[in-house]
Order: C-alpha cells, then structure tokens, then sequence
C-alpha cells in the first residue's frame, strides 16, 4: 500500500457521509493527494479497493481534474496565477523572475526535487494580486522582495 | 458609502469561532426560522426580499426555493456553491474564511426552507484557507446543535457536509457541480429537468452562491422591508465587488447596489494606478462585456449594468487602464475558457479552441486579413448554442472588445504589432 493509515481512516471517515459511495471518490483522490503530492494508477487502485468503486471510474474521474499533477513534482509545487487580474499586475513577470531565481523554466523541478514551477488559472485572490500558491498556501501581493523571503524560507525548512 | 451588512464583523477576528458570532448576535436567525417560522413563511420572507442570486445569474432566491416540489417521497438537497473561479471573484473566499458561520447559518436555514436535512457546501479544492475554516466551524456548529440533530429541540435535523473540488472552473456551473458531487467527471447537464425538480441523485436540490446564502440570515432577522430599503427597487440590498486590476486600492467592497462604478473605482478604490488613464472596465467577472470610461458612472445593479450592455455577473471589476493591449487581455481570456470547457458539447469545445488560434496567432504578430470576420462568425456560433453558458462566457468579452476595440484589433493584425505597448511590471 502506498496510502499510510491515517489517509485510509480519512478516506473510510469521508466515505460514509455520503448518501452514495461515488461522491467520496473526489474526497478520496484529495486525501492520497495531500498524501503522495501527486496521483497514479496505482492509487486509484487503492482507492477503488477502499470505496468500493471500480477503478475505472476513479480514474475517469481522477483524469478531469488539474490540481492533481499526475506525475511526481518537487517538495514544493508553486503555482503562479496567471490569469488577468495578475496579469495586470505583472503575473508574467513573477513567473519570470521565478525562473530566474529557480533556474528551471515553467513546467520544470528543479534538480534537488525541491521546485516544481507552473502557470495556474485564477485561484480567487484576485484583489491581492499578483499571488501564487506553494503547496496549499496562498502567498498574496507579491514582490520581488516577498518572493526571495519565501523561497529563503522554505528552503531552510526544506 | 461602504454598507456593510455581510462584511459588518469582517475585521472582527473572533467572528471566525462560533463564541464571537453568537456573540455579535449569529444563530439568532437560525432559532427564530426553526422556533417560530414554517418553511413557507421563510421562502416567503426571502421572495419579498427580493434577494437575488450572486452567484452571476441573478436568479430571484426565494422564486427559486419555491420551485422544490412540497410532499415528494424523495429527499432534497441543498448544496452551497463555494466553487468560486471566475476571474476577477475573490469575495467567497473572504467571507468563508472571515466568516464561516454566517455561511453556515444561511446554508441552515435555506436547507430548512426547502425541507432537506442533508447539505453540502462544494468548496473549491485550492481553498486552502477557507476549506479549514469552514471545516473548523461546521464542527463548532455541530458541538453547540446548530447542526445535526434535534436542532433548537425543534425535532429538525440538518447534516452540512464539506465537499471540496479538483481545480475545475467548470465545476461552478450547477449541473457540472452535481455531476462533480456524484463522482463523475464535472460536466454540464442539459436543462430541463432542472435541479430544483432533479439534481443531486436526481432528487429536488437548490443550489445557491455563499454570498447568496449569507444574506439570508440578515433577512430572516431584519424583515424583507429593511432588505429592500437598500438599494434599488428592483436590485435590493447589498452586494460584495471584487475590486481588482489597475486600481490604488484593490480589495472587496460591500455597497448598496445601484451605486455608481465610479465610486468604487475612485473614491473607494483610489483611482487608477500608475498615474495612468482608465481605458475599460470588465464590471462582473471575466465573463462579462467590457465597459468604456464613459460609462463610470453607470450604478451598479443588474438592470442598469444590462442597460450599459454588460451584466452585473459575480460583482468581479477588472479595471484596465490605457497602457494595456487589448488583444494581450483577451489571449489571456480564452486561453481561460478554452482550459476550461469540459469538453461535452461541440461548439464550446472546437470553438473555444479555435478562437485560441486565431486570438494567439494575432497576439503574436501572425494574424490575416479576415481573422476578425472569422472570429465573429465563431463567437455567433457559440452564442447560446452550448449546453451550458460556459461557451456565452467565454464569447461575450470577445464580442464587447470587437466592437468596441475593433480598430486596435484591426491595428494588431495590420501591424503586426500592438497599438498599445503593455506596461506593467512585477515590481
Ligand atoms: C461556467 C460557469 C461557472 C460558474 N461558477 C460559479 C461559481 O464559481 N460560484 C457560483 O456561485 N456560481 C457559479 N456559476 C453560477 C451557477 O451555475 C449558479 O447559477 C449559481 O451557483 C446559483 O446560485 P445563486 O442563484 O445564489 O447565484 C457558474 C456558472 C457558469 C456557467
Ligand atoms: S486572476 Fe489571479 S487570483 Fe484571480
């Protein structure tokens, strides 16, 4: 099993709310989500193994679905809007100066698996723009400053 | 003015726990819909409220609660939409994280309303922020029986289940939201039947915006004649505007509605930044006709809005000041709803595909005589043509910046180049 116990009792807890099984396949795609960083067939396989529903419909599922990458990305996955509201305020040139500093270009991780780096439509922070999202955090009125503050940071964390 | 009857304890940091809104008076409307009011009287409270849907429809709230039909052996449902992802929209999100429990309450009693004892509330998956707080409260709730069983000893029993989603803007459209809520893949249904007769598990369910819901435990409190001493006569109340893009003060603004745009982009918003000059205004949400400088003054209600030729939508302004291309803007939009068709129907699938094309290859200095003509033609047919109105969102920017941009359009394509040079830098 690559889902860890926790994420099977979430996902078992989830399930039962529901006046139908199926409606915990989203529920359940978010937990080994917040779990692996990323989907795979052989989550689905656990899944379905778990709620009860057959795997294709997991996947079928699992496939409509952008926020989960479903293929491994780094620690951290930034996620710049670029919609336009940020765009006005400069999204594109975040995304650049992201590139810079990362030294990877969009759609790519850097080498020590730490960056992945990625365009994302409007995240409903529009007001506070340009932002971004690492991992499930909103980072808001952003500028070159902030961004070097946060990446320091989270690679001390890291 | 500002009016602040949602965002009255907005910057009160204790109206996030259950102690703090009870204390600033929440619940009270949920006891007095359960203690002293039948379901009908609520519904009818809300129809003479004249509360209309803020999720981008307009839709009358009460008319729509009414359409549940009474005694049916199957369930109903109501279901919040927290989906919140049209461009430009960031008020959801503040009020779920500010104030869940004023969400709760209207979900409680509009759930009573129409006789459901299971709702939801789908909140979009990237919500970080607000999916806790809202997590965080409904538990609050049901720890004090404003939620589970037997609430208020009235022998009412109401579950809220928190949903989240996958990323998907589409899943904001009602029937895409019930699919979504079923395990499926988030995809629009064809009305009729319509939700309200079979939706989720094809039983009677409303869905109805957080805005729209947190209104309502104001109205059961005050009385339909204090909603409607606000605002216009036919846009009572008050509404939450999204105030982004070009902007000094960009932020969320609760107003009467009817107050003109101009005072929310200058005297609330501080004007135009940069020192530049206002070159359009995208009033509602990304999805809606754009507006020139000469209509700031035009109030801020769904008749006068559709009267300028736009709508009031979701209450997202986008304001564009003149060193902006609008070609440059619109790439960005239908790159957007290209992304984001689901796919089911033909028209909104190819079509939004092939406007990205044509919009792109102009944007890049490729396009062709003729280009403008075949992108009227596309939009026509798109226009009311789809399943659901995903494929009109996605048109009707285009249609308002080619009839009223058409010579910068015509500029980008005879030049190869913008009319206008974007000025805007990450700072
Ligand atoms: C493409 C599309 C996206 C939508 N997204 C949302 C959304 O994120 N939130 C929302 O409340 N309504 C959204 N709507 C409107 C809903 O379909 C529906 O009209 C609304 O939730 C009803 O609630 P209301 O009557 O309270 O406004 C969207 C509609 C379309 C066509
Ligand atoms: S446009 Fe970037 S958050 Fe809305």
């Amino acid at each position: 099993m690559i889902l860890n116990e926790q994420s099977i009792a979430e996902i078992r807890e989830k399930m039962v709310k529901y006046p139908r099984r199926k409606s915990a396949i989203l529920p359940a795609l978010t937990v080994a989500y917040r779990q692996i960083g990323h989907l795979n067939e052989d989550l689905y396989g656990e899944i379905s193994k778990i709620i009860e529903i057959p795997v294709v419909e997991i996947a079928e599922a699992a496939s409509f679905y952008t926020m989960f990458p479903k293929h491994p990305v780094g620690k951290y996955l930034i996620q710049v809007c670029h919609n336009i509201s940020c765009a006005l305020l400069g999204a594109d040139g975040l995304v650049r100066y992201l590139e810079k500093k990362l030294e990877i270009r969009k759609g790519e991780t850097t080498p020590d698996n730490l960056f992945t780096l990625i365009t994302v439509e409007c995240l409903g922070s529009c007001s506070t723009a340009p932002m971004m999202q690492i991992n499930d955090r909103y980072y808001e009125n952003l500028t070159r400053e902030k961004v070097d503050t946060i990446l320091d940071e989270l690679r001390k964390q890291a | 003015m500002e009016k602040r009857v949602l965002f009255k304890h907005i910057d009160d940091p204790e109206q996030v726990t259950v102690k703090g809104y009870v204390s600033n008076g929440g619940y009270r409307a949920w006891e007095k819909a359960l203690k002293s009011m039948k379901p009908a009287d609520v519904i009818d409270e809300v129809k003479r409220s004249g509360l209309r849907g803020r999720g981008g429809a307009g839709f009358p709230a009460g008319l729509k609660w009414s359409f549940v039909p009474k005694g049916s052996p199957r369930p109903s449902y109501l279901i919040c939409n927290a989906d919140e992802s049209e461009p430009g929209t960031c008020k959801d999100r503040e009020l779920m994280e500010c104030d869940p429990h004023g969400v709760i309450e209207g979900i409680a009693i509009a759930a009573y309303a129409i006789g459901s004892h299971i709702s939801f509330i789908y909140i979009r998956g990237e919500f970080g922020g607000p999916i806790r707080a809202m997590e965080r409260a409904i538990e609050e709730a049901y720890a004090k029986g404003y939620l589970g069983r037997n609430i208020f000893g009235s022998g009412y029993d109401l579950e809220l289940i928190a949903h989240t989603g996958g990323g998907a803007y589409i899943c904001g459209e009602e029937t895409a939201l019930l699919n979504s809520l079923e395990g499926e893949r988030g995809m629009s249904r064809i009305r009729p039947p319509f939700p309200a007769v079979e939706g989720l598990y094809a039983c009677p369910t409303v869905v109805n915006n957080v805005e729209t819901l947190s209104t309502v435990p104001h109205i059961i409190n005050n009385g339909a004649a204090w909603y409607t001493s606000m605002g216009t006569e036919k846009s009572p109340g008050t509404k939450i505007f999204s105030l982004s893009g070009h902007v000094n003060k960009p932020a969320n603004y609760e107003l009467e509605l009817g107050t003109p745009l101009s005072y929310l982009i200058n005297d609330l918003g501080g004007g135009i930044s940069g020192g530049h000059r206002l070159k359009a205004i995208i009033p509602g949400g990304s999805s809606t006709p754009f507006l020139l400088p000469g209509q700031i003054e035009t109030p801020l209600d769904y008749e006068s809005l559709t009267e300028a030729g736009s709508m009031l939508g979701s209450g997202g302004v986008i304001v564009v000041h003149d060193k902006t291309c609008i070609v440059w803007v619109i790439e960005r939009l239908i790159h957007f709803y290209r992304h984001e068709s689901c796919g089911k129907c033909t028209p909104c699938r190819e079509g939004t595909g092939w406007l990205e094309q044509l919009i792109s290859r102009i944007e890049r200095g490729e396009g062709t005589p003729g280009d403008l003509e075949k992108i009227d033609s596309i939009c026509d047919n798109i226009m009311g043509r789809t399943i659901c109105p995903l494929g009109d969102a996605a048109v009707m920017p285009i249609q308002s910046t080619l009839r009223l941009f058409r010579d910068e359009w015509q500029y980008h394509i005879d030049h190869k180049s913008c009319l206008v040079k974007s000025e805007f830098e990450f700072a």
